[in-house]
């Protein structure tokens, strides 16, 4: 397999890799070298590719790892991940403003879920994904995926409930 | 889309039990302008979800490994070393440096030659030690006025 060939095959899924990256690091550059790194080494792995079913599903494995190790060796050294994202990288028309600060507060509560949870629902929600193949990439059943599923949307919920009712969360 | 559906939907949402298709249907509902009243609080939430997927990983990918360049650059310079070291070895080998050495200090072929030298040599040490010798005699003329001063 050439570079070119390469670069064709994870041009679908390379951003899916990268957002659920962020997800999970929650920092753009975080993000930015995870993807890179990720990329490195399945590009490494390039010969073996073949025999996996879906390249797609084992480079979200492969993220969905990689993030956790990062995170685990991060909280190993004392280091608190502080969200450093809530701009937007375009620049957005002032009505949408309002919008905008909505939308963060959805990231907010986003973030403040358990990790599993978190990609769960980067997975099905943004990137709406099956439930057999996000059972298949987090090596869970699919039961399982949908009850935390549930759960998450509707911790989602209740805090927007909350917010929304009192204006705070 | 009749108001009743969309809620009964947003209830199989919540529960985890909704299809791609139908949440996709949710999200074309909540990115319209005519949210219900009593559901508008929803719409951030799917508009979250929409804007999410628009993002993109920009940087150019680089797929260069910095570990295979180290390995290249390593095997570079050990094999830099390797060569240099011979050629060294090649140059300053025992086979050669023994007549390189005589030739430096200059041998002499018949003993007679070979005994001035030496003679000539050594007289020239023994001439630069006395001249040594006479500065160091003055110490002899402080010990005299040491001994004036000093009597025992």
């Amino acid at each position: 397999m050439n570079q070119n060939e390469f670069i064709h095959l994870i041009a679908p899924f390379k951003d899916k890799v990268f957002r659920l990256a962020k997800r999970l690091l929650v920092s753009n550059e975080e993000a930015q070298d995870a993807t890179q790194d990720i990329l490195v080494k399945l590009w490494d792995k390039k010969n073996g590719l073949e025999n996996y079913a879906s390249v797609e599903a084992f480079a979200m494995t492969m993220t969905k790892n990689y993030c956790l190790d990062q995170l685990k060796s991060k909280r190993a050294s004392n280091l608190k991940i502080v969200h450093t994202n809530f701009a937007s990288n375009e620049t957005r028309v002032d009505q949408k403003i309002e919008d905008q600060d909505s939308l963060n507060w959805v990231e907010k509560m986003i973030n403040e879920l358990p990790e599993q949870q978190k990609l769960i629902i980067q997975m099905r929600d943004i990137e709406q994904y099956e439930f057999e193949e996000i059972a298949k990439i987090l090596d869970m059943n699919e039961t399982a995926v949908r009850v935390n599923l549930s759960r998450a949307r509707k911790t989602i919920r209740e805090k927007m409930t909350k917010t929304h009712h009192y204006g705070i969360s | 889309m009749e108001l009743a559906k969309i809620e009964q939907l947003l209830e199989k949402y919540f529960e985890g039990e909704t299809t791609i298709a139908e949440e996709i249907q949710l999200k074309q509902y909540f990115s319209t302008e005519q949210v219900a009243a009593h559901l508008e609080h929803y719409k951030p939430l799917f508009g979250y979800f929409s804007a999410e997927k628009e993002e993109q990983f920009t940087p150019t990918l680089s797929l260069k490994t910095k570990k295979q360049i180290t390995v290249a650059r390593i095997a570079f310079a050990a094999s830099l070393v390797f060569l240099v070291g011979i050629i060294t070895f090649i140059n300053y080998s025992p086979n050669n440096q023994p007549q390189q050495t005589n030739a430096e200090l200059g041998s002499f072929e018949s003993p007679e030659e070979a005994f001035e030298e030496t003679h000539k040599a050594l007289a020239l040490l023994s001439e630069k030690v006395n001249i040594g010798m006479e500065s160091v005699k003055y110490i002899n003329e402080y010990e005299n006025s040491k001994n004036l001063i000093f009597k025992k």
